[in-house]
C-alpha cells in the first residue's frame, strides 16, 4: 500500500508573502501540491490567485517566504523551471493573426522541439484537442472554446510535469467547460500535476484538493469532501410563504452566517455553536419544525462560511 | 546556443508571417520611401526661383524697362503685377499677393549715370549722391530664405544698363570651384539625407510598435512563461526590420538615381556597412522606446519626438555648422546626425567608411549600449 508513504509534493510554499506597496496581495500562504493531482485555488476576483500563481512560476519575486517547485528553489532557479512547467494565462495570449498550426510551431521552436519530433507532437495535439480541421484557421477567428483548447495544446506541447491554469474557463460555455475538465483529468492520469485557479464552484468541486483564498489569505484547504464535512456551520432549508421577510429577520441574528433564497426555499447557514439548529430557527421565527430541514452542505456553503466572517 | 538560435528564429519567422498578413504595414514599407522621395525630391528646393514680385515704375523710361528686363533675366523673381503708386504695392505685399516690390525712382537715369559701377567720368557732387542706389526693393521679410535671396540681388551687375562698357570692370575677388554637386542641385543633397529620415521614421516606428503591441495584446504574458530570454525576443524582432530597411534604402537610392540623377559615387560595401549600422541604431532606439511606452499611442508620440529633431537638427534640412553650439550638442545625440555625414560622405564624396571612424564608432556604441539597456529595462518590466 502506498498511502502510508509521505506523498510526493511538486509545489511546497512556506510563509509566502507579496506586497504591492501598502497592499498585501498574498499574506503568509502555505501550500503543498501533490504529484499527479489537480489542485484548485478558489476565490473571488482580486483575492490574489494570479499573484500566487505568478510567484509559484517564478515570474514574480515574493516579498518573503520560501518556494520549492519540482525540487527547484524559486526565484533563483526560475530559468531552469521554465522548461518543466506549462502556463495557460487568463486571457488568450497566443497570436490572433497566426493560424492554429503556426501558433503551435512557434511554441514548439521556443521550447526547442524541432524536426520530426515537432511534426509528430503537433499532429498528436491537433487530434487530442479536436483541432485537425482548424489548423489553417487564424486563431483570432475561432470560438472561445476552440481558442482555449489551442491554448491548452500550446501549454502542454513540451509535455510539462506541472501545469498552471489561471482561470482557464472564464471565456468558455458550460458544454466546453465539461470537455475541458475531461482533458485535464486525462493529463492528470498521464502523471501531470495541475494547479488551477477558478471562481466557479462546480469547477472547484472537481479538484482533488482545494485552497480557498480571500484577500490574499488562505481561509481553508483540503479535499472538497473534507471541506464540506468540516464546515463550521449547519445548512438549513426552510419552506415558507414570506421568505423575504423571514430572511430579513434571520440575518439580524449573530448565529446566522447568511441566508439566501433558492426558489421557494430559504437556505440558511447557522453557526455550529448552535446545537439544535432546527429548534433554533423555529423559536426565532413562526415557521413550524416540519418545514425546516438540515441538508448536505455544498462547496458554495463552505466558501461563504470561510470567507463571510471577515465581511461582517 | 543552438536552442537560443531556434528561439530567435521562432520570433523572426512569426514576425515575418505577421508582417505578411498586415497589408497596411507592408504597404507602408514600400509607400513611405516612394512618396517621401517624390515629395522631398521635387518639392524641396533651396535654390529659390520665380519669387512673385511687383514693380512700381516711377521713371517710365527705356532705361527702367531695361532694368526690369535685366532683373527678370536672373529668374530669381517673376514680375506679376505693376502698380502706379507705392501705397497700393505695399497693400498687395501685406495681402501676400507678392513677396517684394521693386520701386524704380523717377530720376533713374541720373542715378545710373552717377553710380560708381557704371564708371562714367561725371563725378558726383557729394558723397551722399554717389552712394545712392539706383532703385529700391521692399521685401516681405517674414520668410528669411526669400529675403536672403532678394538681398543677393543687391550685388547684381548693372552692365546691361549702360550701352558703353565701363573701363574698370570689376574682376571677382575669388574664383569658386564647386565640388561634389557642381550644378548645385538640391536633390543631390536631399536624396541621400532622405534615407536617414525615412529609416529613422520607419525603423523606430515599426520596432517600438511591435513590442508594445505584443504587450497590449497579452502575448507577452505567455512569452515570459517560456524559456525565451529577453535579448532573444529583441533580436528576433529586429532582424526582419533590417531587411525592410535595406529594401527602403534600395528604393530611395535607385529612384534617386533614375529620377533625380543622384550619383552613387561610393563603394557598395561602404554603403551597405553604414546603412546596416544606422538601421541597427534606429531599431535599438525603437526597442528602447518600446520598453518605456505603455501603449501604441505613446510609442507613436515618442517616435515623433525623435523624428522631428532628426529632420531639423541632423543637417538634413539646415547645415549642422550653422546651428548654435548648444543645438549641435543636442544634434549629436541623434543617430540621424551621424548617419547624415556618413551617407553624404559615401554617396556623394566617395569616402570609404574607414575614413569616417568617429561617426561609425558612435553608431556602433549606441547600438551596443542601447541593446543592453533595452534588455535590462525589458526584464524589469516583467517583475
Amino acid at each position: 500500500m502506498t498511502h502510508t508513504r509521505e506523498p510526493e509534493y511538486v509545489i511546497k510554499a512556506r510563509h509566502l508573502t507579496r506586497n504591492f506597496g501598502e497592499l498585501k496581495a498574498i499574506d503568509d500562504l502555505d501550500i503543498n501540491v501533490e504529484k499527479s493531482r489537480i489542485y484548485g485555488f478558489l476565490g473571488p476576483n482580486g483575492c490574489g490567485k494570479t499573484t500566487a500563481i505568478r510567484m509559484l512560476t517564478g515570474l514574480l519575486t515574493p516579498t518573503s517566504g520560501e518556494i520549492e517547485v519540482l525540487g527547484l528553489r524559486l526565484p533563483q532557479d526560475a530559468d531552469k523551471l521554465r522548461f518543466h512547467i506549462g502556463y495557460m494565462t487568463q486571457k488568450f495570449s497566443l497570436y490572433n493573426d497566426l493560424t492554429v498550426r503556426e501558433n503551435l510551431q512557434f511554441i514548439a521552436k521556443i521550447y526547442g522541439v524541432t524536426g520530426k519530433t515537432q511534426k509528430h507532437r503537433i499532429a498528436e495535439l491537433l487530434s487530442i484537442y479536436g483541432l485537425d480541421q482548424k489548423q489553417t484557421q487564424l486563431a483570432g477567428s475561432m470560438s472561445g472554446g476552440q481558442r482555449q483548447r489551442l491554448a491548452l495544446a500550446a501549454a502542454t506541447l513540451h509535455k510539462p510535469e506541472l501545469l498552471f491554469l489561471d482561470e482557464p474557463t472564464s471565456a468558455v460555455d458550460p458544454e466546453n467547460r465539461r470537455e475541458f475538465w475531461e482533458q485535464l483529468f486525462d493529463l492528470c492520469n498521464q502523471g501531470t500535476s495541475i494547479l488551477v485557479s477558478t471562481h466557479y464552484m462546480d469547477e472547484a468541486e472537481r479538484c482533488h484538493q482545494l485552497a480557498i483564498l480571500e484577500d490574499g489569505v488562505k481561509r481553508a484547504d483540503g479535499t472538497p469532501q473534507e471541506l464540506m464535512n468540516n464546515m463550521a456551520a449547519h445548512v438549513i432549508e426552510i419552506e415558507s410563504s414570506d421568505l423575504r421577510q423571514l430572511k430579513q429577520a434571520l440575518v439580524q441574528m449573530p448565529e446566522v452566517i447568511t441566508a439566501s433564497q433558492l426558489g421557494a426555499r430559504l437556505r440558511v447557514l447557522v453557526h455550529n455553536t448552535v446545537n439544535d439548529p432546527i429548534g433554533f430557527i423555529s423559536q426565532n421565527s413562526n415557521v413550524n419544525r416540519e418545514s425546516i430541514n438540515i441538508t448536505r452542505p455544498s462547496l458554495e456553503d463552505v466558501f461563504v462560511t470561510c470567507t463571510g466572517n471577515s465581511r461582517q | 546556443m543552438m536552442a537560443s538560435w531556434f528561439r530567435i528564429q521562432a520570433i523572426f519567422f512569426k514576425e515575418l508571417i505577421q508582417l505578411k498578413r498586415d497589408r497596411m504595414t507592408f504597404g507602408m514599407v514600400i509607400m513611405i520611401p516612394l512618396v517621401q522621395l517624390m515629395l522631398f525630391g521635387y518639392a524641396i528646393n533651396t535654390n529659390i526661383r520665380e519669387i512673385p514680385v511687383a514693380v512700381v515704375d516711377q521713371s517710365q523710361t527705356s532705361l527702367s524697362r531695361v532694368l526690369i528686363q535685366t532683373v527678370r533675366a536672373t529668374q530669381v523673381v517673376k514680375f506679376e503685377r505693376e502698380f502706379q503708386d507705392i501705397k497700393s504695392a505695399e497693400d498687395a505685399l501685406k495681402r501676400s499677393e507678392i513677396r517684394a516690390v521693386l520701386i524704380i525712382p523717377h530720376d533713374l537715369g541720373q542715378r545710373v549715370a552717377r553710380h560708381p559701377s557704371s564708371g562714367f567720368g561725371s563725378y558726383a557732387s557729394s558723397d551722399e549722391e554717389t552712394s545712392r542706389p539706383i532703385a529700391q526693393w521692399v521685401v516681405d521679410g517674414a520668410d528669411t530664405a526669400i529675403a536672403a535671396t532678394i538681398k543677393s540681388l543687391r550685388n547684381m551687375p548693372l552692365t546691361e544698363l549702360v550701352s558703353v562698357k565701363p573701363a574698370n570692370r570689376n574682376t571677382p575677388t575669388f574664383e569658386v570651384t564647386l565640388f561634389y554637386n557642381p550644378e548645385q542641385r538640391t536633390a543631390v543633397n536631399i536624396v541621400p539625407g532622405l534615407i536617414g529620415i525615412i529609416l529613422t521614421m520607419t525603423m523606430i516606428m515599426f520596432t517600438s510598435a511591435a513590442i508594445v503591441r505584443e504587450r497590449e495584446q497579452g502575448n507577452m504574458e505567455m512569452l515570459i512563461t517560456t524559456p525565451i530570454r529577453s535579448i532573444e525576443i529583441m533580436l528576433g524582432k529586429i532582424i526582419p526590420y533590417i531587411f525592410i530597411g535595406l529594401i527602403q534604402v534600395f528604393i530611395i537610392l535607385g529612384l534617386g538615381y533614375v529620377l533625380f540623377d543622384v550619383p552613387i559615387n561610393g563603394g557598395v560595401w561602404s554603403l551597405l556597412a553604414i546603412t546596416l549600422l544606422f538601421i541597427s541604431a534606429s531599431l535599438t532606439l525603437g526597442l528602447i522606446i518600446s520598453t518605456i511606452a505603455k501603449n501604441q499611442l505613446q510609442s507613436m508620440q515618442m517616435t515623433i519626438f525623435v523624428l522631428l529633431p532628426s529632420i531639423l537638427l541632423s543637417g538634413f534640412m539646415f547645415p549642422y555648422e550653422g546651428m548654435p553650439v548648444a543645438a549641435q550638442y543636442i544634434a549629436e545625440a541623434f543617430p540621424a546626425t551621424h548617419f547624415m555625414r556618413l551617407i553624404r560622405g559615401v554617396v556623394l564624396k566617395d569616402l570609404e567608411f574607414t575614413e569616417l571612424t568617429f561617426d561609425i564608432y558612435w553608431l556602433a556604441l549606441f547600438t551596443l549600449f542601447g541593446l543592453i539597456f533595452a534588455s535590462i529595462r525589458f526584464k524589469k518590466n516583467l517583475g
